[in-house]
């Protein structure tokens, strides 16, 4: 079974770029210390034989819940933009990408 | 009395009996949350010109001598996280400060068509993640218990603003206790349905698994007229259950003699103040006195369920916030080019807990760790779920304190995140086994209200009316009001 | 000397198909081509604040069909699950895919290249959403200082049919490729609308020396979208992967893009992480148990497959080119198939749909699905030169009217008078006529020189307007010649 293991400071400073987030020095100190008290009482669960236990992801267990293939109207486009924090000729703009 | 302090089961009788106005009812809450929001600061947005249009047209349709329906005309407010259309929803963050969604949630949309009068948004934490409102980007909720205490969290503004009479009733939403935690800590009625029972279309997300609206009331009968108008199958929610729904209200007044209650003893460990547990002990006995049996039971893998929330809740937050990235709507930081803006965008738009989480989450999910922490913690999941199925083999309910200690003052658990997790210890589970719990009034420490939680079968929401009703009766406990000096001086007694 | 004397090339291929439904996977907004930016968006597929997915029942019964068409196992139990990245065309920053439990698996399909049939493995097949559309402002992503996002595609579902690297050639890539498009195609799982982008290849290629059986480095080239991109494609990134093989270097396993212009493959790598997509499974979706009734009522409705049909067409004696070339589409094999139930001469008709209705649908740059001239249509006309009303050279003016027209082929006949005289009595006066008219070539044929006849056919035709029957001519030249 895995272990849980400490998380290092540079593990922490991969996981804010996958999570997008740009952290000081002193962020990434402090999510680094309060991570790791929150993964060592997470550990109790290490105690814990589930080999034998299916995981649960949906607390009630339903299935095949679908729709017809129905087109039905959009929003206009004055509505689709209207929260768009920078937006041209009906399109969203974003800066350089790469 | 102040019309502010009746029910909306009471305030429906005095529509239908023109004692009063639709238009009259709103003014004098909106007046009361002019007068106390200095104090209480339950309120984000108030929507004061469309509350009064709406009272207009329900006095108008009354004036026409058409009957009016059960929540018709009266006040309510919505947490700050469930859309409505037109009406800026911010989920308490920088992130969504100015957002004004295009569409309105599903319940907001059934309270409109009930003819519900919408006063406005409450405050949270931020995207319902905190037990105390203090991680509201705005401003804390104080509660109106005592002002220098926090109303717990995170939907503290729905339950202050009960509290103290700001609204007839409010919604919130429950992830891990939100909405039971805080009617505990300001001492009013507040249920988690069963997951999939009330539609989460418009509520924005914090742990889609996990999360569910639910009524925050000053007694059990208008809790349930809420149910009867929020609850039911949504086909916009995938995981919106199609069921027999009855009339909540039918259950209140059934006699609880001969009913099965279990109290779960690991509910009762360390961390439990000895003062609240007692107010409990004391709660059983009312419940005995009732005809109820009652008798100590096991859930043996509770003490897996906070850290097991702890892994699940913020892996699905983790992907739930990774669409604000300034692009499509909220706020957004220039940057030189997209990555940048959307590092700084998050960095400056999420508060310190929402960030936690997010790492924390991310980091569950991430290769390598995965097995570890999250499918570890839905596998947990599954013990949970199973021990209350056992337990209601032979119990109709389950009871529980609904928060460990009374509400806790400004600052005292805030430096901690751990310690402030633990305040959701008896509600989380709950949570996990998506099946529904109520907290009710049950007496007081120091003057400030204790919670009991009531814990059900999946879709036996009935049952817990039933209890909670007859507990309510026979104890009283909901006529008490807040007497804090400010909240009193404005006309409650 | 060629790379392939030294290394064998190992490749397996990604498509990415779009679905043929009305609306969008998880709402209810068009999937319609084109539109204005932005316009066939609604709140769920633009991502907003508590909104939730809704699967569209169609999208699985496409993925079933395309399955069994694939000979696939369908999952008896399948889920969607979250596959996490930030991309701005990604309006969650998530895409809604499967993961662990793909709708369908182990599947295959048969190439014949150079003669030789070879079954090709398909690992799996999944459904998915697809994502937005980026415009730069500039010439290329990195020359651009901003860029411009439409969620029109967003939500436009997707098949993902992944190949197991059974392929070793570019000549097995592309056969591949046709008959997988051919088989989507013919089950109408998708319009197949390759220049639309709505068949998107991602190739994944390694070379390897000769005669060993590990696994070289592979490169993925990400969204080509025709067979002749692919095969360009290949031919560069082989090559490229044989110089650096050769220089005692080593691939590097990355993500490649395919400039088309510049007839070269480019690297994609990121400096700034490496994928890590945290997949997990989504929470706003239920899974899906397809019962085997299910499954069985869809297989009912699978049609003919491009190899079986042409399997019968060879069988009413058509060649295998022939028999490939009329079953490329299913478009142009159910034309044949209705022409034929009308007329039943396979080899005749072949001609006549290989030869002239292809040359003018090429001439008109259409497709058969924009033919003027139905199959009934030209059935008729086929029958009409059987019963001599008219020769085939006029015929073929005759189809080219009625290309032009969208007319029956008789009433053209009729409208220009072009109908073969086949009246004996008619034409044997004009035979008399010309006889009179020309005595020496009377005289020449009588004396033996049999080339003179043709000269009083000709006159005939001349002055019928070449409308006689030619048999009929002939025959009765040589009895008044006699």
């Amino acid at each position: 079974m895995v272990k849980f293991v400490k998380i290092s400071r540079q593990a922490v400073e991969h996981v804010a770029l996958l999570a997008r987030l740009e952290l000081s020095e002193q962020e990434i100190g402090t999510y680094t210390e309060q991570l790791n008290t929150i993964l060592d009482y997470a550990a109790i669960l290490e105690k814990l034989d589930t080999s034998e236990v299916q995981p649960t992801a949906h607390a009630v267990p339903l299935h095949n819940v679908l729709r017809e293939d129905e087109v039905r109207v959009s929003m206009p486009q004055e509505k689709v933009l209207q929260n768009a924090p920078d937006a041209e000729n009906g399109f969203f703009r974003v800066p350089k990408i790469v | 009395m102040d019309i502010t302090a009746k029910t909306a089961g009471e305030l429906h009788d005095l529509l239908v009996q023109k004692e009063i106005t639709s238009t009259e009812l709103t003014h004098a809450f909106l007046d009361r949350v002019r007068r106390l929001e200095g104090q209480v600061q339950a309120y984000v947005t108030v929507t004061d010109k469309s509350a009064l249009k709406r009272a207009a047209e329900v006095d108008a349709k009354i004036a026409r001598g058409e009957a009016i329906g059960t929540l018709e005309g009266i006040p309510m407010a919505l947490k700050d996280n469930m859309c409505t259309e037109g009406i800026r929803t911010t989920c308490s963050s920088k992130m969504l400060e100015e957002f004004v969604p295009p569409y309105s949630a599903e319940v907001a949309i059934r309270l409109q068509e009930a003819g519900a009068i919408l006063l406005g948004k409450l405050n949270m934490d931020e995207f319902a993640m905190g037990s105390s409102t203090e991680n509201s980007r705005f401003f804390p909720t104080h509660n109106p218990w005592d002002l220098e205490r926090v109303p717990g969290g995170s939907s503290g503004g729905a339950a202050a603003s009960v509290a103290a009479a700001e609204a007839v009733y409010a919604l919130g939403s429950d992830t891990g206790g939100s909405i039971r935690q805080p009617a505990a800590f300001c001492g009013v009625v507040g249920m988690k349905p069963t997951y999939g029972a009330v539609s989460r279309y418009g509520l924005i997300a914090f742990a889609s698994s996990l999360d569910q609206i639910g009524p925050l009331t000053k007694d059990v009968r208008d809790n349930a007229l809420v149910m009867n108008a929020i609850a039911g199958h949504d086909r916009k929610d995938s995981t919106s259950v199609r069921f027999d729904k009855p009339d909540y209200t039918q259950f209140l007044g059934k006699n609880i003699k001969g009913l099965k209650i279990g109290i779960p003893r690991e509910y009762f460990g360390e961390g439990i103040d000895s003062d609240v547990a007692k107010v409990i002990w004391d709660a059983v006995a009312a419940l005995k006195d009732l005809g109820a049996e009652a008798e100590e039971c096991s859930l043996p893998h509770t003490d897996y369920a906070m850290p097991a929330y702890y892994l699940i809740a913020p892996a699905e937050c983790s992907s739930n916030l990774a669409r604000y990235d300034g692009v499509r709507y909220g706020y957004r930081a220039e940057g030189d080019d997209l990555i940048s803006m959307v590092r700084k965008t998050r960095a400056e738009g999420f508060g310190p807990e929402v960030k936690r989480r997010i790492m924390l989450g991310t980091y569950a999910l991430s290769s390598g760790y995965y097995d570890a922490y999250y499918v570890k913690a839905q596998k947990v999941r599954t013990l949970i779920k199973q021990d209350f199925d056992q337990a209601f083999g032979t119990y109709d309910v389950l009871l529980s304190p609904t928060a460990p200690t009374v509400a806790f003052k400004f600052g005292e658990k805030s430096s901690n995140p751990l310690s402030m997790y633990l305040s959701d210890i008896c509600t989380v589970p709950v949570n996990l086994a998506g099946i529904p719990g109520i907290s009710i009034p049950a007496g007081f420490v120091g003057g400030l209200p204790v919670g009991l939680h009531l814990m059900g079968k999946a879709f036996d929401e009935g049952t817990l009316y039933q209890v909670a009703y007859a507990f309510e009766q026979h104890t009283g406990f909901h006529k008490v009001k807040p007497s804090t000096k400010e909240v009193a001086a404005h006309g409650l007694e | 000397m060629a790379w392939s004397d030294t290394y064998e090339m190992v490749c397996g291929v990604e498509t990415h198909v779009e679905l043929a439904t009305k609306s969008k996977i998880f709402c209810g907004c068009t999937t319609e081509f084109g539109g204005e930016q932005n316009t066939h968006v609604c709140a769920v597929c633009s991502g907003l604040p508590g909104v939730l997915p809704v699967l569209n029942k169609e999208v699985v019964n496409l993925a079933i069909k395309a399955g069994l068409a694939l000979n696939g196992e369908i999952a008896e139990f399948s889920k969607f699950d979250r596959k996490n990245y930030y991309y701005p065309d990604l309006p969650k920053n998530y895409q809604t895919s499967q993961y662990d439990l793909p709708i369908c698996k182990n599947g295959w399909l048969e190439i014949t290249v150079d003669g030789a049939k070879k079954r090709i493995g398909i690992t799996r097949a999944h459904m998915e959403e697809d994502a937005g559309k980026l415009v730069h402002s500039g010439e290329t992503i990195t020359s651009s200082d901003e860029s411009y996002v439409d969620y029109n595609r967003t939500g436009v579902p997707l098949l993902e049919i992944v190949s197991e690297p059974d392929l070793r050639s570019i000549a097995e890539v592309v056969a591949y490729l046709e008959q997988l498009v051919q088989i989507l195609d013919y089950t109408q799982v998708s319009d197949c609308r390759l220049e639309q982008g709505s068949v998107r290849f991602d190739i994944n290629v390694s070379l390897r020396p000769k005669g060993t059986s590990d696994l070289g480095t592979r490169t993925e080239t990400k969204n080509l979208n025709s067979f002749a991109s692919v095969r360009h494609c290949m031919e560069y990134e082989t090559e490229r992967q044989a110089e650096v093989l050769d220089a005692g270097d080593k691939v590097v396993q990355e993500t490649r893009t395919w400039d088309e212009g510049k007839g070269i493959t480019i690297s994609l790598r990121s400096k700034e992480e490496a994928h890590d997509y945290r997949y997990f499974p989504e929470p706003d979706l239920v899974p899906l148990v397809i019962e085997r009734s299910w499954v069985e009522e869809i297989r009912r409705t699978l049609p003919e497959l491009p190899t079986e049909r042409r399997m019968r067409y060879e069988s009413l004696g058509l060649s295998e080119y022939d028999a490939g070339v009329l079953t490329s589409s299913r478009a142009l094999a159910d034309f044949f198939d209705e022409a034929l139930s009308r007329y039943a001469d396979a080899k005749i008709l072949t001609n006549w749909v290989m030869g002239e209705f292809l040359r003018l649908l090429k001439a008109n740059q259409q497709s058969v699905l924009d033919s003027p001239i139905s199959p009934v249509q030209l059935a008729e006309l086929l029958e009409l030169i059987d019963k001599g009303s008219i020769s085939g050279k006029i015929a073929k003016g005759v189809l080219e009217d009625m290309y032009a027209t969208g007319k029956d082929a008789a009433l053209i006949i009729k409208e220009k008078g072009l109908g073969q005289i086949s009246d004996e009595a008619a034409l044997a006066e004009i035979v008399e006529q010309v006889i009179a008219a020309h005595p020496q070539s009377v005289e020449d044929y009588r004396a033996g020189k049999e080339r003179a006849i043709g000269f009083l056919v000709g006159q005939i035709m001349k002055a019928t307007k070449g409308q006689a029957n030619p048999s009929l001519v002939n025959k009765l030249l040589k009895e008044k010649l006699s």
